[in-house]
């Protein structure tokens, strides 16, 4: 699924994130004595940014399968007998991958347990 | 030179920076393919790395236009999960004083959550004269970019190479998992987590003019935004935990109205 922007738009993505980076670092090491600090009421809604876009991002990949939602990890059958098959593998494995963030709190931890159950659910089972 | 002749500040902040620095290489590996897998150019992937510097926000902005997303949400969104930094910012600026300004534009550029955790505690503990925190502070944040970087690239050269089967492009989201999980401690950054992924996937899967997702894959945006307009009313509302001495007392309940859009 590579990216069908061309150069331009490519760099200057890259340079509008890096110059606002920039400035969101460099904004109170040079404007300190003017402001003495972050009001607290910013302080405070920035520390929701990070559950809330990084939320924003990782349920929908799990979750959103060709459009629509597919919220089952297992697919459970009763109709010719009892059987269970994997449903929406990326959920499952995502489940497995926040268990391990949850006990760990480690990134690489975290990879590594949803990686392995994808490919456990993808060539294995 | 030998090592004895490296300022002692140097060589504490390479030697504290060390174990986060191989922390962060896995991360840096799989920015680094997802650059390659998203289209870019091995110059674009290392460029942008240079220019931003900044782990989450270069993956995040990586897999967005890799999805191609609409320009101004991958630059919103990459800018967005930097905002943090200002609180980094604020906190570190007064060690940051008396650096002139070339000093403070280098310190400014390798300003991260890691360097600044790093710097902070050694300056409580040991005090250091404004030579030593900058030169403290450039080999932590300097050893981190050295260390970020090299994984990028390493990332970049293998990733031409994975094969397809491998599903590498899985561990975008695994990364942000990792990252959101521990940023759930408290109510109101569950209420921000839960709202923010399920406005976001109410936005992906809702059919608007006959196709699935809002335009402009605005269903990210509106649920960053829609998560923490939720952590700030559960928090005002004292919901436990978050609540730094605010609580609630101009409550402004600001509707989540600005969804709908």
């Amino acid at each position: 699924m590579p990216t069908e922007y061309g150069p331009v738009a490519v760099w200057g993505v890259a340079v509008a994130v890096g110059l606002a980076t920039f400035a969101v670092r460099g904004s109170f090491v040079y404007l300190f004595g003017r402001v003495e600090s972050v009001p607290p009421r910013v302080t405070q809604a920035l520390r929701f940014v990070p559950p809330a876009v990084f939320a924003a991002l990782v349920v929908p990949s799990l979750v959103v399968v060709d459009g629509s939602a597919d919220l089952s990890p297992v697919a459970v059958s009763l109709s010719r007998g009892f059987s269970v098959a994997v449903g929406n593998e990326r959920l499952l494995a995502g489940i497995v991958a926040a268990g391990a963030a949850w006990v760990t709190e480690d990134v690489f931890a975290t990879i590594a347990a949803g990686m392995a159950t994808l490919w456990l659910l993808r060539f294995v089972v | 030179m030998p090592v004895s002749h490296v300022p002692p500040a140097v060589r504490r902040g390479v030697r504290d920076a060390t174990p986060v620095a191989v922390g962060i290489v896995p991360f840096g590996l799989i920015t680094g393919v997802a650059s390659v897998k998203a289209g870019l150019s091995p110059a674009q992937a290392v460029g942008f790395s240079f220019l931003a510097f900044a782990g989450a926000s270069q993956l995040a902005v990586v897999d967005l236009l890799g999805r191609n997303a609409t320009l101004a949400v991958a630059v919103l969104t990459g800018v967005v999960i930097n905002l943090r930094l200002l609180m980094f910012s604020a906190s570190i600026a007064p060690y940051f004083r008396p650096f002139d300004s070339r000093r403070k534009t280098l310190s400014s550029y390798l300003l991260t959550d890691q360097a600044y955790a790093l710097a902070v505690s050694w300056y409580r503990e040991a005090d250091p004269d404004s030579t030593a925190r900058f030169r403290y502070f450039v080999a932590a944040g300097g050893w981190l970019w050295v260390v970020w970087q090299a994984s990028l690239v390493a990332g970049v050269v293998a990733g031409a190479n994975v094969p397809e089967s491998w599903g590498l492009e899985f561990a975008v989201p695994l990364v942000f998992l990792g990252l959101l999980v521990p940023a759930v401690s408290t109510r109101p950054t569950l209420a921000a987590a839960v709202v923010g992924g399920g406005v976001a996937v109410a936005g992906d899967v809702v059919t608007v003019g006959g196709s699935p997702g809002l335009p402009y894959n605005l269903s990210l945006v509106v649920g960053a935004v829609a998560g923490v307009l939720a952590g700030v009313a559960v928090s005002a509302a004292g919901g436990g935990g978050d609540g730094d001495a605010d609580d609630g007392s101009d409550g402004d309940p600001e509707t989540p109205e600005e969804a709908g859009d």
